[in-house]
């Protein structure tokens, strides 16, 4: 049925359909073009990078700037502090902050409403507000040039991950906990082996965009860590291979590979991922 | 006697707090001591090196003299004004293109998304490239079209649409929340309009718009607060952003956020008391600003039929 349809397109479905993917193409090119002269320029020869006008395709294809990006700083080194903060970030949300949107979502005590309420206020905080005295409460700790001030907030729960894990689990039949807890079940087995493995995508959401954002961080490694050997990707870029006399070709290799890892990551999660962006914002 | 346990409220108070203490000890350590050490700090003069010394309201006092402070606070309000609803309108018309049948949906979507996980510091260099005056790629687009060919990051003039662009770049997030708020809307209201004969300019003003304009509300506030905090996108388009008090943040200070102001203050010159000042001088803005949007929101956004 469907096949005879697509044989007997009318001239008006075929102009519709061109001026729909024309358009969506248009689109997508916008957003796009600017990764793909990412990659383009990372490939071509430092002869060719600068020519006017600037072409888009190289007419030869290098490594080399691949090569030349990981001499010029220490890229593995910060790769793996990067995913090293990541990592653990991603296990200190996924640790926290389920138990806290359980708390909030399927618990019945005095005082849930307001710590919910607070969780709202927090997400509306300019973080400028804590930063100075965060900044010197780790400073007497000691801690500052080290990762503690980077991962251990995530063990604590974010409260933009509390909030949407909350309102996933707020869709779970509450007759489901009952039953389970009538055939006996503690409130953490009901937890762990209910609650935790309904509330997957919320969970895969959370650690999504956790990791991106960890990965991604700029301002937080730039105020805690000076010391150059435990650099994260974001500020060796910048101060190694961003600072006076910018090697166009080098920076955009070390870019490419600063870029990888987080749309790996995207790919994986991404199928439950777009759904939860959506989800967080019209609940 | 289980069932009786979990009924007994000292123990469901127990559980709760529980279950609840990684945000109640993060609550305490995170937000309600360092807000209550934020206030004190902002009416002291106070460095790395130096106990805070208690100076009242001198540091409110100096910002209405302190040009930069001004010059911040007003590229930050340009930003946010320009860029919040040209977010939304871009987004808006993306999301009816993304609306339309496709084929790939996922991946249209993922296309529109990808400038979004692009970090910020790796998509600042990409566009230091892009906006270069001579060798840059946007330059050479609007030569195509006979279009002024600025040097974007060197003209002073040039330099706050620059920063507008790069995070334009990432719409992308915004564009699918209202694509998903556009497959909520009913169909049979279109069907009805239709036969009614109202053109499409008509059925997006009479109903898509005010069946979206809940998540309009939501995605307004959300990135107002974004605009408002900006910092990494014009720190790393500027090429040296300040490392001294007199080096200015891209040229002629056009790139200069209140955000990296306030970072200059507090970790560049050690003047924690004065940033700490500025920061709830963010904070009541931010307040103005979000009590503002909510109260006209009473205007245009419409509840019913949900």
């Amino acid at each position: 049925m469907a096949t005879v349809e697509r044989h007997h397109m009318s001239i008006g479905q075929i102009i519709s359909q061109v001026w729909r993917y024309g358009l969506a193409i248009f689109m997508a090119l916008v957003f796009v073009f600017p990764f793909l002269i990412m990659l383009t320029t990372a490939f071509k020869p430092s002869g060719e990078i600068f020519s006017a006008p600037p072409e888009f395709w190289p007419r030869s294809w290098t490594l080399e700037h691949f090569g030349t990006a990981m001499t010029q700083f220490p890229f593995w080194r910060y790769l793996s502090n990067t995913l090293l903060i990541s990592v653990l970030s991603v296990v200190g949300t996924l640790l926290a902050s389920p138990l806290v949107a359980y708390s909030l979502a399927k618990l019945r005590w005095p005082g849930r409403n307001l710590v919910f309420i607070t969780v709202l206020a927090t997400m509306m905080l300019p973080p400028q507000v804590t930063l100075i005295p965060i900044y010197m409460m780790w400073n007497g700790l000691g801690a500052t040039n080290t990762y503690i001030p980077l991962i251990v907030p995530a063990f604590l729960g974010t409260p933009f991950f509390i909030f949407l894990i909350r309102q996933f689990l707020m869709s779970i039949p509450n007759e489901l906990i009952e039953a389970a807890k009538m055939d006996g079940a503690s409130e953490w087995r009901v937890y762990w082996d209910i609650v935790l493995p309904i509330a997957r995508p919320a969970l895969v959401t959370s650690a999504v965009f956790q990791f991106v954002w960890t990965w991604t961080d700029f301002l937080n490694p730039l105020i805690y860590i000076n010391d150059d050997k435990a650099y994260t990707l974001s500020i060796g870029l910048y101060s190694f291979l961003g600072s006076h006399g910018v090697q166009w070709g080098p920076l955009m290799a070390a870019c490419v590979l600063f870029t990888l890892p987080a749309i790996v990551i995207f790919i994986l999660g991404q199928r439950y991922f777009i759904g939860g962006v959506a989800a967080g914002a019209l609940k | 006697m289980s069932t009786f346990r979990s009924q007994h409220s000292g123990w469901a108070l127990f559980k709760g707090l529980a279950f609840a203490s990684p945000f109640l000890i993060g609550f305490g350590v995170l937000y309600a001591w360092p807000i209550l050490a934020s206030g004190w700090y902002s009416l002291t003069d106070f460095s790395l090196f130096k106990a805070p010394r208690f100076v009242g309201l001198a540091n409110y006092e100096r910002m209405l003299a302190d040009d930069k402070f001004w010059k911040s606070l007003y590229n930050t309000l340009y930003f946010t004004f320009v860029g919040v609803p040209v977010d939304i309108a871009i987004s808006l018309a993306g999301a009816h293109i993304l609306n339309m049948k496709l084929r790939g949906q996922a991946l249209w979507r993922a296309l529109i998304y990808l400038p979004s996980i692009v970090p910020v510091v790796a998509a600042g260099f990409l566009w230091r490239w892009l906006l270069n005056a001579q060798y840059g790629f946007v330059n050479e687009i609007a030569r195509w079209f006979g279009l002024a060919q600025p040097n974007w990051l060197a003209d002073s003039a040039w330099g706050g649409v620059s920063v507008l662009i790069l995070m334009l770049w990432t719409v992308g997030g915004t564009m699918l929340i209202y694509l998903a708020a556009l497959k909520d809307v009913p169909v049979d209201l279109y069907e009805a309009a239709e036969l009614d004969g109202a053109s499409h300019w008509r059925r997006f003003i009479d109903i898509t718009w005010p069946m979206v304009s809940p998540v309009t509300l939501f995605q307004i506030i959300v990135l107002m607060i974004a605009f408002l905090q900006v910092f990494t996108q014009p720190f790393v388009l500027s090429k040296d952003p300040g490392l001294t008090a007199q080096s200015a943040v891209g040229p002629g200070d056009s790139m200069l956020t209140y955000s990296i102001y306030l970072f200059q203050n507090a970790f560049m010159f050690l003047k924690m008391g004065y940033a700490s000042a500025m920061a709830w001088v963010l904070l009541f803005v931010t307040l103005a600003i979000t009590l503002l949007v909510l109260w006209s929101a009473k205007k245009w956004v419409f509840y019913g039929n949900r």
